[in-house]
C-alpha cells in the first residue's frame, strides 16, 4: 500500500509540473499543450474512432512482427546457448547484424515492400529477432551447470538436457528477455510507422507534426507509454503464473 | 569377498589453470565390491569430489582407469546414482516430482506408478507431507533429502554420495544416517560415500579409504569389521574407537608433514 502510493506520487509529480508550465503560460501551447487540451484530442479521437483503430493496427503489426521474430529466435538462441557448433555459426553473423541501426534498414525495407504491413514486420523483426537470439543464447548460458550435471546423472541424453533442463531452467530469465525486447519493439514500429504509413500511432504523430497539432503528438506518445506499461503487467503477471516456483526465490 | 564393481587404478586428474597445471589427483586406486559400502575421507581439497565426479562419468580421468562392471568409465549412466554436495534439485518441479524425474526414462512405468515411487521414497527418507512444495520452501537438509530419494528411487548399482549430510543438524544427521544403513541394505546395492565426518565414516563403511592432499593421493585403507546389526551405541565401544584413532592419528601425521613441508619451502 506504502508503494503504491509512493507511485502515484511519482505520476503525480510530473503531471503537477506539467500543469504548471502550461496552465501559466510559462512554456507555449504550440511548444506544450495543456493537459486539457490533449484530453480534449483524446474526446475527439475516440468519437471519430481514429484512436482506437490506430492501436488496432499499430498493435496488430507489433504482435504478428514479435511473434514470427520469437518463433526464430527462440530454437536458434537456445541451440546456440548449448552447442559450440551452433554458437560459432552464428555468433559472427547475429553479432554483426545486430550493431547495424534498424532504422538505417528503412529505405531499403520500403523498396522491398512498399508501404505494406510486411515492411513494417520485417522493420520489427529485424530490431527483435538478432537481440532475442543473443539474449536467449546468453539465458541459457546462464544455466547452472549443477542442473545439467543432474539431467546427465540421470541418464538424459544431450537434446532431453536441453529440452527437460536447459530450457526449464533458463524460461523465466527468457520470458524477462521477451518482455525487455517487447518494450523495444515498440520503438522499431513507431519509427516504421513515422516513416512509411498511412494509419497507426506512429503514423497519426508524424502526420500532426505537419500541422503544428502538438496535442496529437502528446496524446499518442502518451498512448504508447500506457500501453506498453499494461503489456509489461501482462507480461509479468503471466511471468507470475507460468514460474511460480521463481516467487519465493526472490529476496524481497 | 563378493564379486568386484568398481576397480580405479593409477587415476590421475590434472587441470589447465591459468596459473598453470595442477595435479588434484596422483595414482589413485580403489575398489568397489557389490553391495560393499566404501567411504572416502580427508581433509577438504584432497580431491574427493573430483575423484567422485570421474566416478559420476561427469569427468575425464587424465591418468590411468576407473572400470565399471568390466567396462571403463566414460560417461554418466543410469548404474549410477549421484547424490551431490551442492543441492541440485530442479527448482521448477514439486519435491515428489523432482524424485519422479529420475524415472523419466523408465518405460515400464506409468505416471502413476511413478507418482506412487515418488510418493513412497519421500515418505522413506522422512518427508511425507511436503511432497508438494517447491525446492525454494524447503530447508537445506529437506533438499538433501529428496536428491537423496532421487538417487535412491531408480535403485542404481552404485550410489554416489558426496557429503550427503554435510549440511544437516546432528539428530536428522544420525536419522538419515540409520536410514541410510537401512535402505543399503534393501537396495542390494553399493555405496562410494565422501565425507570428512571420521565417526560417519567408520559408523557407515564396510572400508575406508583415507586421502591426503597436495596432490591428492592414496594414505590408508582399513578394512572395518563391526557387528553388523549398527545401532549408535556402537560408537562407544572399544573396537570401534580404536578404528576411529586409527584414522585420527593419520590425519594428524597429514597435518604435521604438510606443517613441516611448507616450512621447508619457505
Ligand atoms: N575444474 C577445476 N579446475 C581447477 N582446479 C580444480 C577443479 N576442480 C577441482 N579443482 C581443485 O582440485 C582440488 C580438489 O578439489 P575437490 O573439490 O575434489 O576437493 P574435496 O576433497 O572435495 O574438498 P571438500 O571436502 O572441501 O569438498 C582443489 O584444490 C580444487 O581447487
Ligand atoms: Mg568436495
Amino acid at each position: 500500500m506504502r508503494l503504491k502510493i509512493v507511485s502515484a506520487s511519482g505520476i503525480a509529480l510530473v503531471l503537477a509540473v506539467w500543469c504548471a508550465v502550461t496552465y501559466t503560460g510559462m512554456v507555449g501551447s504550440l511548444f506544450l499543450p495543456t493537459p486539457t487540451a490533449v484530453l480534449q484530442e483524446a474526446v475527439k479521437e475516440i468519437q471519430s474512432g481514429v484512436f482506437f483503430s490506430d492501436i488496432e493496427v499499430s498493435f496488430y503489426r507489433i504482435t504478428i512482427g514479435f511473434v514470427f521474430a520469437t518463433a526464430f529466435a527462440l530454437p536458434i538462441g537456445v541451440l546456440m546457448g548449448t552447442s559450440k557448433t551452433w554458437k560459432a555459426f552464428w555468433e559472427p553473423l547475429v553479432g554483426f547484424i545486430r550493431y547495424m541501426p534498424v532504422v538505417a534498414f528503412i529505405p531499403m525495407s520500403i523498396l522491398w515492400f512498399g508501404t505494406s504491413d510486411m515492411q513494417k514486420f520485417f522493420i520489427i523483426f529485424l530490431g527483435v529477432f538478432f537481440q532475442e537470439v543473443i539474449m536467449i543464447a546468453d539465458n541459457c548460458k546462464r544455466v547452472k551447470r549443477s542442473v545439467v550435471e543432474v539431467g546427465m546423472t540421470l541418464g538424459l541424453n544431450r537434446l532431453e538436457v536441453i529440452k527437460d533442463i536447459v530450457v526449464r531452467a533458463a524460461m523465466p530469465s527468457i520470458w524477462d528477455t521477451l518482455r525487455t525486447v517487447w518494450g523495444w519493439a515498440w520503438t522499431y514500429l513507431v519509427v516504421a510507422e513515422l516513416v512509411a504509413a498511412t494509419s497507426g500511432l506512429g503514423f497519426r504523430i508524424m502526420q500532426a507534426q505537419r500541422y503544428l497539432s502538438t496535442e496529437t503528438i502528446i496524446l499518442g506518445i502518451l498512448t504508447i507509454g500506457v500501453l506498453g506499461l499494461i503489456t509489461d503487467l501482462i507480461f509479468g503477471l503471466l511471468g507470475k503464473f507460468f514460474f511460480p516456483w521463481m516467487e519465493k526465490e526472490k529476496i524481497n | 569377498m563378493s564379486e568386484l564393481l568398481l576397480e580405479a587404478s593409477h587415476v590421475g586428474r590434472t587441470f589447465e589453470t591459468k596459473k598453470g597445471r595442477f595435479t588434484a589427483l596422483n595414482d589413485v586406486h580403489l575398489t568397489i565390491h557389490q553391495h560393499e559400502f566404501v567411504s572416502l575421507l580427508g581433509p577438504s581439497g584432497c580431491g574427493k569430489s573430483t575423484f567422485l565426479r570421474l566416478v559420476a562419468g561427469l569427468d575425464q580421468i587424465t591418468d590411468g582407469t576407473i572400470v565399471l562392471n568390466g567396462q571403463p568409465i566414460t560417461r554418466p549412466g543410469r548404474d549410477r546414482g549421484v547424490v551431490f554436495q551442492q543441492y541440485s534439485l530442479l527448482p521448477w518441479l514439486l519435491a515428489w516430482e523432482n524424485v519422479a524425474f529420475a524415472l523419466k526414462k523408465d518405460r515400464l512405468l506409468n505416471k502413476k506408478q511413478k507418482k506412487e515411487l515418488a510418493y513412497h521414497f519421500l515418505k522413506l527418507v522422512g518427508l511425507e507431507g511436503f511432497e508438494t512444495v517447491y525446492p525454494s520452501q524447503m530447508s537445506g537438509g529437506m533438499q538433501q533429502r529428496v536428491a537423496i530419494a532421487r538417487a535412491l528411487v531408480f535403485k542404481p548399482k552404485l550410489l554416489l554420495m558426496d557429503e550427503p549430510f554435510g549440511a544437516l543438524d546432528a539428530q536428522t544427521r544420525r536419522d538419515m544416517q540409520d536410514l541410510l544403513v537401512k535402505v543399503f541394505k534393501e537396495a542390494q546395492s553399493s555405496v562410494l560415500f565422501v565425507t570428512h565426518d571420521i565417526d560417519e565414516a567408520v559408523y557407515l563403511s564396510d572400508r575406508v579409504y583415507v586421502m591426503a592432499s597436495g596432490p591428492g593421493r592414496n594414505a590408508k585403507e582399513l578394512t572395518i569389521e563391526l557387528p553388523d546389526a549398527r545401532d549408535w551405541s556402537l560408537q562407544l565401544t572399544e573396537p570401534f574407537i580404536a578404528y576411529k584413532k586409527e584414522i585420527i592419528l593419520e590425519l594428524q601425521k597429514q597435518r604435521r608433514e604438510a606443517a613441516e613441508k611448507a616450512a621447508a619451502t619457505r
